[in-house]
């Protein structure tokens, strides 16, 4: 590997590495900071790509469908917080584990009812359907490097949103102590109700303008799962800034293990997982 | 993840049903060849109705019960009982399930499945029960390998097969050096194994081998290291959601147009409406294709589109063909199933008028069959003629 194809796959791996915790920053929220495990986190992914698609063939602007598509999924959120998550918090979470898992298999019957079982591609809007010549014979293509630009935008959104703005403080003091919140005069339902229904909305999202890139068909949702937990177990559960660190060591351990020890780039990430919590239990960022 | 997002109450459903009818015909069918004769033939079918494999499992029905209708509904002279049990593409469950037609509904012949790693599991029991299997689909070489047996048939591919013929069609475009991309399992490594064999034998130089972990799709480190390898040919094993974003990555990466792509026909099946243009003028080998022209095929189209009001792809073919072959079978004998030798006879010795062109059978039952090379032409897998005449799997490992 030659020096320029060497920072080629290192803007591979970064830019994999951002597009993780797009991914994961719904999970990032849901489990990471308000403590429910919530595995349905890829079926949420499914319905806003395949939402984006449908919504974008209707429109003819993935733009369009995006803007049409938040509301929804802030919708959908909404309801089954108020529908079935509430009864939860104050159980075991093997009771959301089970609600999760059920989930997986309505919104995977749903999908196959509603929108059938055929694969699907998503055009990307014109004006980022170009590429950046690298070599004389790579190039990349634009729209990746916008998805890392709105990865950033969003980390940083979260970020501030979680750790200074005053809404921010009342839900980590909701996800440390919702009793004491409560009778301190603050509404933590709402809170709860709109925190979740911004990490589905978030999930939702990042199926959304992932589509262009990784089409659209049934299980697509359960592929992304296991990798937005590991995101969110090495980077310290609660932390917005664990979870990207996370992201980008995951996206060039996988970007670099491909390349330099093919036959057990399967196995990489999960070595790296277990390296970590080793040497750090709580996670890279998360609090002993 | 497959098995996250089946469920069980359906197979319980179509089971129970399976069940009740089982018992119905049981009281039928006192014993001997001359009462047997009377009843009906039980087919099982085991394929995934449920997750992503499910059209694949109904075009596969489709294909066999349009053969049986083709023929009056009787095979042999007899009518057909179906039983059918899904095996949700879960290699975990196969044993329990292909034990449900043939222990429990008893069926005179299995007909399964898609997924390779069941395959592997029915395999092994219908090698102990010595029931009649046809295997519509699945391509793991072991099934016609080491696993062969007089009483398994394949009537569609195996894996070695869709690549193999890509070697002859590189050589005649003059092209040298190649890589091959791929999953890494059983299916993506017995593919990429034919390619090595056909490409090598003409010649040509494999410059490396490279793999990803299945199910994965982030294939943007693998292009880059293609680019800076510079391979005359790309060529590739991807199916389904997986292909249809390695050739919109491809095309994104710049490398279309400068680096030929070419791959197994599962590359390019399927997906075409999704890429949109980024599957443009790739070249694949397969057993079928569009615009094959031939009597058969627009026969076999026409009569399908109407029953179904559905378009046929090569899985209803080869469904269609598995119904086929066990014709010739129970035609031989005279419906008389329990006469299993003569069954096996005639359907080793048959000759079948395929949609995809006329095949017949090795001597480890798989398909010796064309391969044509085929080229995206528009939302079509255009036949560019046949690329290999009839090309037989080397069934290494089959002792029967």
């Amino acid at each position: 590997m030659d020096f320029a194809f060497f920072l080629i796959q290192l803007l591979n791996g970064l830019q994999y590495g951002l597009l993780l915790f797009l991914v994961a920053s719904g999970l990032t929220l849901v489990f990471g900071i308000m403590g429910i495990i919530n595995l349905a986190h890829g079926s949420f992914y499914m319905v806003g790509a395949y939402l984006a698609w449908s919504l974008s063939s209707m429109t003819g602007s993935l733009t369009a469908a995006i803007l049409l598509a938040i509301p929804l999924t802030v919708i959908l959120g909404m309801a089954l917080e108020r529908l079935l998550f509430r009864h939860l918090y104050q159980r075991d979470h093997l009771y959301q584990v089970l609600l999760t898992y059920g989930l997986i298999l309505v919104f995977e019957e749903l999908r196959s009812l509603i929108w059938g079982d055929d694969v699907h591609g998503v055009a990307v809007p014109a004006l980022l359907n170009a590429s950046i010549p690298l070599t004389d014979n790579l190039s990349y293509p634009v729209y990746r490097l916008a998805i890392s630009g709105v990865c950033l935008l969003l980390a940083a959104a979260l970020y501030f949103l979680i750790q200074k703005t005053r809404l921010g403080m009342m839900i980590r003091a909701g996800a440390s102590n919702r009793d004491m919140v409560q009778s301190l005069g603050i509404d933590i339902k709402l809170i709860y109700t709109l925190v979740f229904a911004m990490g589905i909305a978030l999930a939702a999202f990042a199926g959304m303008i992932n589509a262009p890139l990784s089409s659209v068909f049934p299980n697509m949702g359960s592929q992304v799962l296991i990798i937005c937990f590991v995101v969110v177990v090495i980077g310290g559960i609660g932390s917005v800034k664990g979870a990207m660190a996370a992201s980008l060591m995951i996206g060039l351990a996988e970007t670099f293990g491909q390349v330099l020890v093919p036959e057990v780039a399967g196995m990489i990430v999960y070595v790296l997982m277990a390296v970590v919590l080793v040497w750090r239990p709580q996670g890279l960022f998360g609090k002993a | 993840m497959q098995e996250k997002s089946n469920y069980d109450r359906r197979g319980f459903l179509l089971g129970s049903t399976a069940l009740a009818g089982a018992t119905a015909a049981g009281t039928l069918l006192p014993a001997g060849p001359a009462a047997a004769q009377q009843g009906k033939i039980k087919v099982g079918f085991m394929l995934p109705y449920t997750g992503t494999f499910a059209q694949l499992g109904v075009a596969i029905t489709n294909g066999f019960k349009l053969a049986v209708d083709e023929r009056g509904g009787k095979l042999g002279g007899r009518e057909i009982e179906y039983f059918t049990v899904d095996d949700e593409s879960n290699p975990a469950k196969a044993p329990e399930n292909v034990n449900k037609l043939v222990q429990r509904d008893k069926v005179d012949v299995v007909v399964g499945t898609v997924h390779s790693g069941v395959a592997m599991g029915m395999a092994k029991v219908v090698r102990e029960s010595g029931t009649l299997w046809i295997n519509p689909n699945a391509g793991a070489a072991d099934v016609t390998g080491p696993l062969c047996a007089p009483n398994i048939f394949r009537t569609s591919f195996s894996n070695w097969q869709t690549t193999y013929a890509l070697g002859k069609v590189l050589k005649s475009r003059g092209i040298k050096t190649a890589v091959f991309i791929t999953w890494k399992y059983a299916a993506g490594e017995e593919a990429m194994g034919g390619f090595k064999e056909g490409f090598e034998a003409e010649g040509g130089k494999m410059l490396k081998e490279l793999y990803l972990p299945f199910p994965q799709v982030e294939f943007q480190a693998l292009l880059t290291e293609i680019a800076s390898i510079k391979p005359d040919a790309v060529a590739c094993f991807f199916a389904g959601g997986g292909a249809a974003k390695f050739l919109k990555d491809y095309q994104a990466a710049g490398l279309k147009g400068k680096i030929p792509l070419y791959g197994s026909g599962f590359l390019t099946d399927g997906v075409l409406d999704a890429v949109g243009d980024a599957a443009e003028g790739v070249e694949t080998t397969l057993h079928y294709a569009d615009g094959l022209d031939t009597k058969k095929d627009k026969a076999f189209r026409l009569a399908y589109a109407k029953t179904f009001k559905l378009q046929p792809d090569v899985y209803a073919v080869q469904g269609y063909d598995a119904g086929q072959l066990l014709a010739a079978g129970l035609d031989a004998v005279k419906g008389n199933v329990a006469d299993k030798p003569g069954m096996i006879k005639a359907m080793e010795a048959a000759k079948i008028d395929s949609p995809r062109g006329p095949w017949t059978l090795s001597k480890s039952h798989n398909p010796v069959q064309d391969m044509y090379l085929r080229k995206v032409v528009g939302k079509e897998n255009k036949s560019m003629g046949v690329a290999w005449k009839a090309l037989a799997d080397p069934a290494r490992g089959c002792k029967a």
